[in-house]
């Protein structure tokens, strides 16, 4: 089912939490909505469920105006951080509930809801829990149920509020693993909202990337990483460094010294230098121009050392990272060049 | 006494109990009554609960049934089997029922609209639903009894040939005579009228369990109901109702208990005439006033079992709710 958002604009007491939002999801894909918490993101995936109603424009689900449509009109699947689930309801209740609730005419026969949803239960791997009360189970084990319930109706697009967030790091890892296959086996549209970046890099087809209210960037997960189109999405997505630097001639300068780097557009005057600390190269030999900085800290991350160098008296220090067996203390002197990079105008 | 292991078991047998606190001893093994904590003071506490409960409540009950025993058996069959107590205990724990039964309904809506919507005079409201507490029941009796009564303000609109049977009788359309049918409500002066003040003295109970349970209920799940496709009946009932049962029981239970014991508002409305709107306390009461001291604490033993069994159970049934849809 593709989804259509129209300049959707939804206010909370006069304060604006999204800013004609437009975006296009198309029909089977797993798309992430990704941003800092006030972003707007969690009432996007609302104002798609029908929780909520924008203030203005209109969402569409397939040609079909879902504007004005209840929540239970909608049929959107729904799994939230917290699972609510509802306790007072077996696991295998919890599943048929969507079902079970149907009017008479659409509603199918006892022995077929539970034959769906054992075979859902089945599906997220909780064979034999089906006689368990949520309270019973753990959190990962929790939301594997709450999924199984959104996806007991059948629904049109499958919606996901920070569905791993509550859960440890271990958990979360296997079942981001587990969400991407159980999508690839149902072909459902899916959107999810985190603020966990390397969740949505790794899970997502496509990203939305958020920022008070507005959409900054929608794209693969390629394309945002390696060409984030300003100095927030740069800065949010992955690790970056970044340091003011003066645009003239064509050239990148640093404290009246061109550094060796092309400027990509024309523009003239104070921007800021984006690269990612572990896409660098080291400039050992002094051969040609280079940023030139001082080791003012260093530590150990994972198979890389990580250096914080201070470049020409700036006090913005930048990180670049080093071979772990590297011989750099503090005070050495070390040139590098970034080997992919942006240049942002300043403001 | 647990004993800590089985190798010095006959030593640790014949240790003072005491021992256990001594904190270079290790921790014993097993069941004790105390939980490890870091404010002491069981005994004390404890002691002082037994001593309090006894000089309060557990002497006086005890010479109630003691004063009731010295009767001889088939005089106390015959007082409790009497017409008159019998229907004395059936309007006191009847009406008690239905007082409470109807305070789960209204409670709960006076609970929702407290927690769930905001609106001028609010927390007036919240204030006003404490006032059968504070208010003397004797002022509640009477204010009642003044409304109900058939010239009260209330009580004129239902009494013969009042605004209901003149509309009733007004309604030409109804089949067979049956508007000829006499629509002629007492409410002061009869068991409806107690059950009104035994509504009013116990709406608080209910109101102020299910408010705490209201106000912590997660939204999300009623959410999760709707995105599910379930219309708001069926949120209701098999998601809201189901949180609310454990704190349903509590108040019913609290509010049934007031009800039973409750003398005050009920002698100014009930009228007391025997047989029809006597509740047993107030038997109790005439039953001392005769110096008829057995027949009394016969009544009043009678009344505590029933209660008690009836308060019982209902605990029974909460540990089961709790249990079923307790907090995780």
């Amino acid at each position: 089912m593709d989804i259509r958002v129209d300049t959707v604009r939804k206010e909370f007491s006069h304060y604006p939490a999204l800013n004609d939002v437009s975006l296009d999801i198309r029909s089977g894909e797993l798309i992430a909505l990704l941003g800092p918490s006030g972003s707007g993101k969690t009432t996007l995936l609302r104002l798609i469920a029908g929780l909520e109603m924008p203030t203005a424009g209109r969402i569409y689900f397939g040609d079909e105006d879902a504007s004005s449509k209840t929540v239970q009109e909608r049929n959107v699947g729904f799994v939230f951080q917290a699972y609510a689930l509802f306790r007072n309801m077996t696991v295998l209740d919890n599943i048929s509930f969507g079902l079970s609730v149907r009017p008479r005419a659409t509603r199918p026969p006892k022995a077929e809801i539970r034959r769906r949803a054992l075979e859902l239960l089945d599906l997220v791997q909780l064979t034999g829990l089906e006689k368990r009360y949520p309270q019973q189970l753990s959190g990962g084990q929790r939301q594997r149920v709450a999924l199984a319930r959104a996806l007991a109706i059948e629904p049109r697009v499958l919606l996901l509020d920070e569905p791993f967030g509550a859960l440890d790091a271990q958990v979360r890892k296997e079942l981001r693993k587990w969400l991407r296959e159980i999508h690839d086996r149902t072909g459902h549209t899916t959107v999810f909202v985190t603020h966990d970046q390397e969740e949505a890099l790794e899970l997502a087809d496509r990203l939305v990337v958020m920022s008070q209210g507005k959409i900054e960037q929608v794209g693969t997960p390629d394309e945002v990483y390696d060409k984030p189109n300003g100095p927030f999405v740069f800065s949010f997505i992955g690790e970056s460094s970044s340091m003011p630097v003066t645009v003239e001639n064509h050239e990148i300068w640093v404290g009246g010294r061109a550094i060796g780097l092309p400027a990509p557009h024309d523009a003239i005057g104070e921007a800021v230098l984006f690269f990612r600390p572990h896409d660098v190269e080291l400039v050992e030999d002094g051969s040609g121009a280079a940023l030139a900085g001082v080791v003012a800290a260093s530590r150990r991350v994972g198979g890389t050392r990580r250096v914080e160098l201070e470049v020409g008296g700036n006090p913005n220090r930048v990180e670049i990272d080093l071979p772990f067996d590297h011989p750099a203390g503090e005070k050495t002197r070390i040139a590098f060049r970034p080997k992919r990079w942006r240049v942002y105008p300043k403001g | 006494m647990t004993r800590s292991t089985p190798l010095r078991s006959d030593a640790a047998a014949g240790a003072p109990r005491g021992a256990s606190r001594n904190p270079s001893h290790p921790a014993k093994a097993g069941w004790s009554f105390v939980k490890p904590s870091v404010i002491p003071g069981f005994g004390l506490t404890f002691g002082y609960t037994i001593l309090y409960l006894s000089l309060i409540v557990l002497i006086p009950i005890a010479g109630l049934f003691l004063k009731a025993a010295t009767t001889p058996l088939e005089q106390i069959i015959r007082i409790a089997t009497s017409p008159r107590t019998l229907k004395a205990l059936e309007v006191s724990f009847g009406s008690s029922l239905i007082a409470a039964l109807v305070n789960v309904f209204f409670g709960v809506i006076v609970a929702w609209v407290l927690v769930r919507y905001k609106f001028p005079g609010r927390r007036l409201l919240d204030a006003i639903v404490d006032l059968p507490f504070a208010l003397p029941t004797a002022v509640a009796g009477i204010a009642l009894s003044t409304l109900y009564a058939p010239k009260g303000w209330i009580g004129s609109l239902f009494s013969d040939k009042g605004p209901l049977w003149q509309w009733w009788h007004a309604q030409t359309w109804l089949p067979l005579g049956l508007n000829e049918f006499s629509l002629n409500f007492k409410i002061a002066y009869t068991p409806t009228g107690i059950v009104i003040a035994l509504i009013f003295i116990g709406l608080p109970f209910v109101v102020r369990t299910v408010q705490p349970v209201l106000e912590e209920f997660e939204q999300e799940l009623e959410e999760a109901a709707a995105t599910l496709g379930a219309n708001r009946w069926q949120t209701i009932t098999s998601v809201i109702l189901p949180r609310l049962t454990p704190a349903l029981l509590t108040g019913f239970a609290l509010a049934f208990a007031r009800a039973v014991g409750e003398y005050g508002s009920v002698i100014f409305i009930a009228g007391n005439l025997p047989n029809i709107s006597e509740i047993a306390p107030v038997l109790i009461v005439i039953k001392l006033e005769e110096f008829d001291q057995a027949g009394a604490a016969v009544i009043a033993g009678i009344m505590l079992i029933i209660a008690f069994v009836m308060l019982l159970v209902i605990n029974l049934i909460q540990a089961w709710a709790r249990r079923r849809f307790g907090n995780v």
